[in-house]
């Protein structure tokens, strides 16, 4: 029966011992355990806030790059293909400006040509001219050094002129 | 500090024990005889061995008991009496018509004789008996051992846990997280940590010293009715004082049930009102059973070396083979029920307080 018969003084005893205990651990070590236990939870929280925010914003400087990246393309493709039109219609214009020129220079030779070839042909005429006369002048000279010749030429002459 | 003082108390008691010894010679020899002749009988031994006693035995040689002697205190007949309890000569002895009860309720505590014969108790009994000595030890023990911890949280600031906080880390964030946190919910359980971790680490470090079966240890404290009476009594007045009304409404018109249990005859409001003295009633004896128990089979088999060692010395230590394995295995298992016991009370308790400040929810 003594085991459930409790002692009077065990009870106040183990009241004001359990009292202080209360106290003591209450004051000296639950709290600044709790307080240290709080703090470093807190403290490990907030790194692994800090990491995924970190991480975040990688991945948003990554999507950026990305896209500057891409954008960069898109704007060399169109740097190239204006380039490229700009070349086409650079060579159909010097084209079309060397035909044009060659046309003209050939014109020009021509009628340079026919002008030339003309005044040769003035020249010739006049110094053909001119050769004739003499020999004719030399032939006459020839048929007319005697005096019977003469006269048989201009009789031959009057008699060609009288019959008509 | 505290600690060292303790220490020097208690050497100064041992030597006072010796001394007292060597004084008492004459009165020795009258028990002496008396324990020559006593039989060894099991149930008184188990009995002394969980009960509270006036003096700390540590160990007979021979035929000298060394004890630790503790001081007596009682008030009785509107008179203090303060004597050492060596003065009792190990509960075989008288002093001033005080002696220690050997049958009936009062076995085991201090009584005197009325004119009529029969037994009685004194008014007021202080005694600074064993078990008080071992919840001082515990308590200093308990108080070095977190305060440490305290100091090594301040030094050690933000950083991983070393040594014995270390170890005692993932039990104290266990009662916070998982007996507190989750059974009185995140708005109040910081509250009421702090009182669950002390019981917690009470209970628990009280069972352990209680299987250790040598001076200082061995005191069964946490199977004490008294002791775990006083701490289901700091779990019902912590409930009761931070009951809210939703808890009252509960009790006195629980809703949800018929209103024929209520009205005419309130059945369900005397089920709830017992109810609330019942739950720490269970607490108490829980523990108290629990423990008890553990340390009964225990000595229960070391019981039965000396039992059958009084048949025969050989079949004695025949039979101590059997039972020192057993009561290793129950050493081992009272290991266990320490941790678990100390999470039942622990877990209770919260769950009470949980309970208690529970909000109505509608």
């Amino acid at each position: 029966m003594s085991l459930i018969n409790p002692g009077f003084g065990l009870v106040i005893w183990m009241t004001l011992a359990f009292l202080v205990l209360l106290f003591i651990l209450g004051k000296f070590a639950w709290k600044p355990i709790m307080a240290a236990l709080k703090e470093r939870e807190d403290s490990i929280e907030n790194a692994l806030l800090a990491a995924e925010k970190a991480q975040q914003a990688m991945h948003e400087l990554k999507a950026g790059n990305e896209k500057l990246m891409l954008e960069a393309q898109i704007e060399r493709d169109t740097i190239l293909k204006e380039a490229r039109k700009l070349k086409d219609s650079i060579l159909n214009d010097a084209r079309e400006k060397s035909a044009m020129e060659a046309k003209n220079i050939l014109h020009n030779a021509r009628e340079q040509i026919t002008s030339d070839k003309n005044a040769a042909l003035a020249e010739i005429k006049s110094t053909i001219a001119s050769y004739s006369i003499d020999i004719a002048e030399k032939i006459l000279r020839e048929e007319l050094k005697d005096k019977s010749r003469q006269m048989t030429y201009a009789e031959k002459l009057l008699k060609e002129t009288s019959l008509n | 500090m505290g600690l060292i003082a303790l220490i020097l108390f208690s050497i100064s008691y041992l030597g006072i024990a010796q001394h007292s010894l060597d004084s008492e010679v004459d009165g020795m020899e009258e028990w002496q005889e008396e324990i020559a002749q006593e039989e060894f009988k099991a149930g008184d031994m188990i009995i002394e061995h969980i009960t509270d006693a006036y003096e700390w035995h540590i160990i007979t040689l021979g035929h000298t008991h060394i004890t630790v002697p503790l001081p007596v205190m009682l008030y009785d007949k509107g008179e203090f009496h303060f004597f050492m309890s060596s003065a009792l000569h190990h509960n075989h002895g008288n002093h001033m018509g005080y002696f220690v009860s050997k049958e009936g309720f009062n076995s085991g505590k201090l009584v005197r004789k009325e004119a009529s014969g029969e037994e009685v108790r004194p008014t007021l009994d202080f005694s600074f008996t064993k078990n008080v000595m071992a919840i001082f030890f515990s308590m200093f023990l308990l108080g070095w051992i977190f305060i440490s911890v305290a100091n090594s949280y301040k030094k050690r600031k933000g950083k991983a846990p070393k040594g014995l906080q270390s170890l005692l880390e993932p039990i104290i964030l266990f009662v916070r997280d998982d007996i507190a946190r989750s059974s009185i919910g995140e708005k109040r359980y910081e509250r009421y940590t702090p009182f669950l971790l002390t019981i917690f680490f009470f209970i628990l470090i009280n069972n352990l010293l209680g299987i250790i079966p040598f001076f200082p240890g061995g005191a069964n404290i946490t199977g004490n009715i008294g002791v775990t009476g006083v701490l289901a009594a700091f779990t019902f007045i912590i409930t009761t004082y931070s009951a809210n009304k939703n808890y009252w409404v509960h009790i006195v018109n629980a809703p949800g049930v018929p209103w024929w249990l209520k009205i005419p005859v309130p059945l369900m409001p005397i089920v709830e009102i017992m109810g609330v003295f019942t739950k720490p009633f269970v607490l108490m004896v829980r523990l108290f059973a629990n423990m008890s128990a553990g340390h009964i089979i225990i000595l229960g088999f070391v019981s039965l070396i000396f039992i059958f060692g009084e048949i025969s010395q050989g079949l004695g230590y025949g039979v101590s083979i059997v039972s020192v394995g057993f009561s290793i295995f129950m050493d081992v298992l009272e290991i266990l029920v320490a941790f678990i016991q100390a999470y039942v009370f622990t877990l209770l308790s919260a769950l009470y307080f949980g309970m208690a400040t529970e909000e109505a929810h509608h």
